[in-house]
């Protein structure tokens, strides 16, 4: 899989795009993006459009960043999630924790 | 001067470079073995495996290429760097020398410099090789041992009971699956299905506290809510923020014939039906355990009755997440196309098992696939719990008395039975008999909190609809409850070389006609009601009511006869 980012204008804003399988492989390449985010990012986008399965290291990573952007106050959006993503994220109950859109 | 000295199989038909060879090797400090064709080369290796090997490739009996091929067969393991020395120059000779086995080639006539180098360079490669390997088995015998460890505390449960099936297939030494089975004092059963995120050591520590966990508190008695909570709080102290466990958890309440179930992050479980052959999933509803802060985690598990014969399946994600060599998902409805296409429920167990071997072929496991199954029996096919005690067997306290109060507050938020059971086993001939006395204490308990203080008329559990309603309106009630309150009056005293145990229950109700639960038995009430009482009679030497039936006395007298030839017959 790839991840690669895209922050917006203002630099308050980041879209994060997964391409192919989101499972353990990537850990190291998400989290140097979040990581190396500019410090004044508000808002976080996961763009799934191109992720094609989800495994549960993905769910860890999605936590991690979640920590990383304040926890509880953070704001993560997770868009364009295919039928089976959706389904993770569903009975993993994500949506507590993040916006699914 | 190279770091250290090496043993050098030279192996080559002229004598004039042989000796020329080793020459330049002996000079470097190392041991030379010599051949001086294939043949001899393979008996020379058979007798002392060198730490390298120059190769002449054009030799007659046997060549070099030949030699190469068979001694990396019989090397295995072991890395037995060789290097051909040859006259050969032709690209496709000098690709066959590496094709069958060779490692590096130096053209003759060769330079004694970079021949040095080689051989230094190999010996560095060689030892690189014996250290990983010897870290390999280091490693490998440390999970061993962990494993054991492990096995002991996480298996050491009620798996092999006879209404339970389990499969675990470990991708390691360990897997991120933990399946846990345990008796509950009141002689049901507990179930804990897990799949910790990863594999390997990280997802097999969290297992630990896990089991450890659930066994205690599941021995003594605690709620499924109490232990979930529990579980989720040591895990979310313990483990990094990526590390979690999905998991589900089923309470089978073998004498009231239900099923209380929580699925938080592993697919649904499914409940199915013997007499219709029907399924019901049961979503996951919660997060994983380990995720949320204790404050936020709030486990709601659901009550379900279960008729004999009525089974559960859980699973981990590894089942409808397996993949084909097509790269599909088994997907969840070939899975109900299993229970569709087999009627006998004996044999869905392992269909299911089947089916996924046979989707998967040859393509490999992606994940762990775990699936437990139970089976709704009564108490005689399990026996009754037996309550391991690290006590010493004399003693304990023999006459004394105690009464425990509960106001609306603590009743909504407490369950006094496991700190009650914990006290009463402190008189050692009760010990025994914590089975009994759990069933006894939670039967009469639940009624006066129930009917008594609760209001509830059982009367509505008489079918599946009206038993899930019954429950909902408890949690209901219990959460605003305002007034009310129980009590609970102890006394045990010394009897012969027994003692005897008096419970009495009174609620702030107004009390209800108990004069048809007198006669009551077990077999009159098929429905989802009433068997408690009737088991509480027979667990007791005495059961009485007062006349306005919101207090109830309950006596028994040990040592005393054994479970099944106290049972009545049938």
């Amino acid at each position: 899989m790839t991840v690669s980012a895209l922050p917006n204008a203002n630099g308050s804003e980041i879209v994060i795009k997964i391409t192919g399988r989101f499972d353990f492989s990537s850990h190291q390449e998400f989290r140097q993006i979040y990581e190396n985010a500019a410090p004044d990012i508000q808002a976080y986008t996961i763009d799934m459009n191109e992720a094609t399965y989800l495994d549960s290291s993905a769910l860890g990573m999605l936590l991690l960043l979640r920590d990383h952007a304040g926890g509880d106050n953070s704001d993560i959006r997770i868009i364009n999630c295919n039928e089976d993503v959706r389904k993770i994220l569903s009975i993993s109950n994500f949506g507590q924790l993040f916006r699914i859109d | 001067m190279s770091s250290a000295s090496l043993t050098i199989l030279i192996a080559d038909d002229s004598s004039t470079d042989r000796h020329i060879l080793s020459a330049i090797v002996k000079q470097e400090g190392h041991q030379v073995i010599e051949a001086s064709n294939g043949m001899e080369a393979l008996d020379r290796f058979a007798e002392r495996v060198p730490d390298i090997i120059l190769m002449d490739a054009l030799m007659p009996q046997m060549d070099g290429l030949e030699a190469s091929r068979l001694i990396k067969q019989r090397a295995g393991d072991q890395f037995v760097p060789i290097i051909f020395l040859t006259s050969l120059q032709d690209a496709s000779s000098l690709a066959r020398c590496l094709e069958n086995g060779g490692d590096d080639f130096m053209s003759k006539p060769y330079n004694r410099l970079i021949l040095k180098a080689k051989i230094n360079a190999f010996g560095r490669m060689r030892r690189m090789h014996d250290q990983l390997q010897s870290h390999n088995r280091q490693m490998l015998l440390e999970q061993q041992v962990a494993k054991t460890v492990f096995d002991n505390v996480a298996h050491s449960g009620s798996l092999s009971l006879p209404n339970l099936r389990y499969s675990l297939s470990p991708l390691a030494v360990f897997n991120g699956d933990t399946v846990l089975a345990e008796r509950k004092p009141d002689g049901g059963l507990s179930l804990f299905l897990g799949d910790f995120t990863g594999h390997g050591l990280p997802a097999a520590i969290g297992a630990m506290p896990l089991a450890e966990i659930f066994y205690g508190m599941t021995q003594k008695g605690f709620a499924m809510e109490d232990v979930l909570r529990e579980i989720n709080a040591k895990l979310y102290t313990i483990l990094p923020t990526e590390v979690f466990c999905c998991a589900a958890m089923v309470d089978l309440d073998v004498t009231n014939k239900m099923a209380r179930i929580w699925v938080g992050g592993v697919p649904s479980v499914y409940l199915y039906r013997a007499d219709r052959g029907s399924i019901e999933a049961i979503e996951s509803s919660s997060l994983p355990l380990g995720v949320l802060p204790p404050r936020r985690f709030s486990p709601e598990p659901r009550d379900f009755p279960m008729a004999n014969d009525d089974r559960v399946f859980l699973w981990s994600d590894g089942i409808v997440e397996s993949h084909n060599a097509a790269g599909e998902l088994f997907g969840e409805q070939r899975l109900a196309a299993i229970f569709a296409q087999h009627p006998d429920p004996d044999t869905l167990f392992d269909a299911i098992l089947a089916a996924v071997e046979n989707f998967i072929g040859g393509s490999g496991h992606d994940d762990d696939i775990t699936l437990l199954s139970a089976t709704m029996v009564d108490m005689d096919v399990l026996g009754l719990p037996l309550l391991h005690s690290s006590k010493a067997s004399v003693g304990g306290p023999m006459d004394w008395k105690m009464r425990l109060e509960l106001g609306p507050q603590s009743l909504g938020v407490f369950n006094p039975l496991p700190l009650v059971l914990n006290i009463l086993t402190e008189v050692e001939g009760l010990r025994t008999l914590s089975g009994e006395l759990y069933t006894v204490l939670a039967e009469l308990f639940n009624n006066g909190l129930e009917h008594g203080v609760l209001g509830l008329d059982s009367a509505v559990k008489d079918d599946a609809l009206g038993f899930s309603h019954y429950y909902r309106m408890r949690e209901e009630r219990l959460a605003e409850l305002q007034q009310g309150h129980l009590c609970l009056d102890i006394l045990h005293r010394p009897i012969g070389d027994g003692g005897e145990l008096t419970l009495e229950i009174t609620d702030s109700g107004p009390g209800f006609d108990h004069s048809h639960q007198d006669m009551a038995s077990v077999t009159d009430n098929p429905g989802y009601s009433g068997r408690g009482l009737a088991l509480v009679r027979q667990l007791c030497d005495e059961l009485t009511f007062n006349p306005a039936g919101n207090s109830v006395r309950a006596t028994l007298r040990w040592p005393r006869p054994t479970w099944s030839e106290s049972q009545p017959n049938g």
